[in-house]
């Protein structure tokens, strides 16, 4: 098959505990070298955690498997530096169809709002995202990575674990304080740790091909149901880099998964599926099914499971490496504090309890997804088409279409790391929810308000005019920037200004204000991973510390 | 009064994070409110379940309204 991706190979160097025969203690073992182990392991690095990254390979997934990132994925990936490689090589989309045999009947669009950074969605394929963000990891100082080491024991133990490395020259021993482990949906380290995951697997089988070839569609996520070149069946069409396109066929339970691999067979329904005789070439092609499945707790004394390791999804909806990034994004900030002696280790269990909440409500909409998509009895395909022949012309039918309910953050609304509000609020900026981008200007740099938050705990203080912020509330900035958990303040104000100790954003199109239902005085309490953690109408520095208290476990 | 056909599933006082939620949840129960049955107890089900929806709605022009769409495509 043809290839459009050159695969880096990364050395393996022979680890030096294996001539030396001691056993060396590392605060953070991270096993699998994943998007999801990957961005864990450089997030930790940037909360200056040195980490030890594991994997068993030495190169990129190979295939595209994972295609769809999205908005927030790019949001967190900016923070680890490397969202702007990711979309510029990336397809930017926001717009998706949907056909019913030979017509459209529905059409979405993901950002249906100006004024963001980062589109609904790229197509990427996984490589691409593995190599950047090993690129970005090679260049901490804080990550060591090494290839062909295969975990091939664990030994859990009240203060980390005792883990046995297989390696091309041998085994050698390792104790880590924490593991998280990236290991993906088959998990070794689940399985040698005897812990369960539960779920079911979809009876469906769907074949997937890439192809190369010139084309001149627009970058938009065409899915159809039972189309003329597919009867009976649904099929999804999406634009990935370098001319490659991402063909998937459903192809039913009873398919011959070693003969629809097959070249001839595959050949023919891409030809039905594009219509014409135009030349491509095939790149990749693998016939899957999936699960549907999560891990009980994330968190397993000081073992931590992320990404598909801990729980995965239909692909519909591209809730797979979507939320596994998001884990990613969750835990960091917690395990680099609870490390650090800034949090107990309790704090950890909100990794589980918040993650957890993520994955069912991805399993759920996921779940929904394959039911529409593959009906399971002759009613619910009644239903189905009905829907489907009602959507042409009327607009309830339409919301009722479910080709893929598409990746978004989850607003984790019962967070126990949450403070409720007790001032009146507007709109959606909810105590748990991750925050809405706007444009803003730094001096005279046009940017964006999430570059200026997470990381640490980031206070969002509006203002109407900075100049007219009291002595009082610029020496609570100062207080909240010295304690012991800081708090770096950042004035969002409708004019230019300057203010001592504080960063000036102006909101010069008052959409920041806006999507934060904000006030002159109102101040957000933001957690490292961008999720609001409490919001008032005016600034008390008492009440931000019983806050922060609560958001990291000490309250 | 005349039928609603805009998205109009939800519970009174519930506000959705995402819109097509309300939606999906009735969808969810209906086809679920389907499993194990046959055609012809899914088709039983279906009856009783307009009949019961048709009542509840009780103003005539709708009805007529309605059942002049379903027959169209029909």
């Amino acid at each position: 098959m043809l290839s459009t991706y050159q695969y880096p190979k990364f050395a393996y160097t022979p680890p030096p505990e294996l001539a030396a025969g001691t056993v060396r203690r590392v605060p953070v073992v991270v096993v699998g070298a994943g998007p999801v182990g990957l961005a864990t392991a450089i997030d930790l690095a940037r909360h200056g955690v040195p980490v030890l990254l594991l994997d068993d390979d030495d190169t990129v997934s190979i295939g595209s498997r994972g295609v769809c990132y999205a908005k927030r994925t790019l949001e967190v990936l900016d923070r680890l530096g490397c969202g702007d490689a990711v979309v510029d090589k990336g397809v930017s989309w926001n717009v998706g169809r949907t056909f019913f045999r030979e017509e459209e009947v529905y059409n979405f669009d993901l950002l249906p709002q100006a004024g963001h950074k980062r589109p609904g969605m790229i197509n990427l394929q996984q490589y691409y995202l593995e190599e950047f963000l090993n690129r970005r990891a090679a260049a901490l100082p804080a990550i060591e990575q090494r290839w062909k080491n295969r975990v091939v024991s664990v030994t859990p133990q009240d203060d980390g674990a005792l883990l046995k490395v297989e390696t091309p020259d041998g085994i050698y021993a390792l104790a880590a304080d924490w593991l998280v482990v990236a290991d993906g949906a088959r998990s070794p380290i689940r399985r040698m740790l005897g812990l369960d995951i539960d779920g079911k697997i979809f009876m469906d089988r769907f074949l997937i091909a890439d192809v190369v070839m010139q084309a001149a569609f627009p970058p938009e996520r065409w899915f159809w149901f039972d189309p003329p070149f597919h009867p009976n069946q649904s099929a999804l069409l999406h634009r990935e880099a370098d001319d490659v396109w991402r063909l998937d066929f459903q192809l039913g339970w009873n398919a011959d998964p070693e003969e629809e691999k097959k070249p001839e067979n595959v050949i023919p329904r891409i030809r039905a599926m594009l219509g014409d005789e135009r030349p491509f070439e095939l790149e990749w092609v693998s016939v899957y099914t999936f699960q549907c499945r999560r891990m009980g707790r994330f968190n397993h004394g000081r073992v931590l499971f992320v990404g598909d390791a801990a729980h995965q999804v239909s692909p519909f909806g591209a809730r797979g490496a979507n939320s596994g990034i998001q884990d990613a994004d969750n835990l960091a900030w917690k395990l680099a504090l609870v490390i650090d002696g800034r949090a107990p280790a309790r704090l950890l269990d909100s990794y589980s309890d918040e993650r957890v909440y993520a994955a069912d409500e991805n399993l759920l909409n996921s779940t929904r997804s394959t039911d529409f998509i593959t009906p399971k009895s002759g009613a619910s395909k009644q239903f189905r088409n009905a829907v489907l022949e009602l959507a042409r012309e009327h607009a309830f039918a339409r919301a009722l279409v479910n080709s893929g309910r598409l990746s978004v953050p989850s607003v984790l609304v019962d967070s126990p790391l949450n403070t409720p509000d007790g001032d009146a609020f507007a709109g959606w900026m909810l105590p748990g929810a991750p925050l809405d981008d706007a444009p803003v200007r730094a001096g005279d740099a046009p940017g964006w308000l999430l570059e200026h938050t997470g990381g640490g705990f980031t206070g969002l203080y509006f203002a109407a005019d900075p100049a007219r912020i009291a002595a009082p509330t610029r020496a609570a900035f100062a207080a909240l920037a010295a304690g012991p958990l800081p708090v770096e303040v950042v004035v969002v104000a409708a004019r230019p200004g300057s203010v001592d100790g504080a960063r000036v954003l102006v909101d010069a199109d008052g959409l920041a204000a806006q999507r934060y239902d904000a006030t002159d005085g109102t101040f957000y309490l933001v957690r490292p991973d961008q999720h609001v953690c409490a919001r008032w109408r005016a600034l008390d520095v008492a009440a931000v510390g019983r806050a922060l208290a609560r958001a990291t476990a000490q309250a | 009064m005349s039928l609603n056909l805009q998205p109009n599933f939800g519970e009174p006082g519930q506000r959705y994070l995402r819109a097509y939620t309300p939606g999906d949840d009735f969808y969810e129960a209906l086809i679920e409110a389907h499993r194990d049955l046959d055609d012809e107890h899914s088709q039983r089900l279906n009856a009783r379940l307009i009949l019961l929806l048709a009542n509840h709605i009780g103003d005539l022009g709708v009805l007529r309204q309605a059942l002049a769409i379903a027959r169209d495509g029909a």
